[in-house]
């Protein structure tokens, strides 16, 4: 290989091509470095898809993550689940919702595509067809809303 | 406290999981109560507001924690390998478990993709060197909650020279948050 063809050489006493060799050390070295920033930044978007979409990844996304990036993905979503579970008592504390500061307790959303039926904590279901609106606790509709299935009404 | 602490402090704080423990019972408690309570009544509604209150505080702690976890990890797993016996823990056991699988996904994840197909005397990587450390210069709001004398400030410029000052019980500041770590540790000041 290349570097080690250099070395010998320069241990045959060809000084002249120590710079070379130093010169082409930083450069591999400058390329090593640029590969794995470029491989972490990846990492990090990746990560963060999980704390947006959910576990689940749309598969234009996955489409263009390579094997390994998966890999990581799933292993990365194993050990937080694994962390979430083990906070707050019985079922775990699932950190990934309450993003946001609550500012009341019911939220008007509409529904942007069908979803079918949806239960609430009384017992009652309620159909989300497409366009249909309703008066529903916020902390049901969270996921939802971020998988876009409801669209936060603001008025 | 430890909340607003942890937000705004540069590095990851010590874990606190007595104030976890008691906040989470007390949901549990409160959601409880509530599933006995008789439907329409008006102290259900403030209630549940207060459990969502309270559940966005913890779980916005706890996010807060992971963050600083996931972007400082090789820096953190040191500090809480070479932790003396006495000194508290800045990680929940759970948390540990949490970096240390971060650190092995990543590490597996890089050699696997990159490293293993560089030259031989290039791969290995201290990732202790390459991923950058918790700021601890940077400033900080403060609020001192108990009379501190003689802090210490160290000098910015070689210019300056290091001085004394005195916290009063009450006064807010903003500076170096190295000058003040002890003391946000310690509870004699809250960061704002």
């Amino acid at each position: 290989r290349g570097s080690s063809s250099f070395r010998s050489e320069a241990k045959s006493g060809r000084t002249d091509l120590i710079f070379l060799i130093r010169f082409r050390h930083c450069y591999l070295l400058r390329n090593q470095r640029c590969i794995l920033a470029y491989l972490y930044d990846r990492l990090l978007r990746i990560r963060a898809l999980r704390w947006e979409y959910g576990s689940v990844l749309p598969n234009t996304i996955q489409f263009h993550m390579s094997t390994e990036e998966v890999e990581w993905f799933n292993r990365y979503k194993k050990s937080l689940a694994t962390y979430m579970r083990s906070v707050g008592g019985e079922e775990g504390l699932d950190l990934t919702q309450d993003i946001k500061p609550p500012k009341s307790l019911y939220i008007e959303v509409r529904c942007l595509r069908d979803y079918g039926e949806f239960e609430i904590d009384d017992g009652t279901t309620i159909l989300l067809k497409k366009n249909s609106q309703h008066f529903l606790p916020r902390w049901k509709c969270e996921q939802l809303i971020r998988q876009g299935v409801l669209e936060h009404i603001l008025s | 406290q430890a909340w607003l602490n942890e937000k705004f402090a540069p590095e990851l704080l010590e874990s606190k999981p007595e104030i976890i423990e008691c906040v989470v019972e007390q949901l549990d408690h409160m959601e409880a109560n509530l599933k006995r309570a008789k439907k329409g009544d008006l102290k259900v509604s403030v209630h549940r507001m207060e459990i969502e209150r309270i559940r966005y505080v913890l779980s916005s702690y706890l996010r807060c924690r992971l963050v600083k976890i996931e972007k400082f990890f090789p820096h953190v797993l040191e500090k809480e390998k070479s932790r003396a016996e006495g000194e508290p823990s800045i990680l929940s056991p759970e948390e540990f478990a949490f970096a240390k699988e971060y650190m092995a996904n990543t590490e597996t994840y890089l050699k696997n993709v990159a490293l293993k197909h560089m030259p031989p005397n290039l791969q290995k990587v201290s990732l202790l060197k390459s991923v950058p450390k918790p700021n601890l210069d940077s400033f900080v709001f403060l609020r001192v909650l108990e009379r501190q004398e003689n802090i210490l400030v160290e000098p910015e410029t070689d210019e300056q020279r290091e001085y004394a000052i005195d916290l009063e019980e009450g006064s807010q500041h903003l500076i170096r948050y190295r000058t003040v770590a002890p003391l946000v540790a310690s509870g004699a000041v809250q960061l704002i």
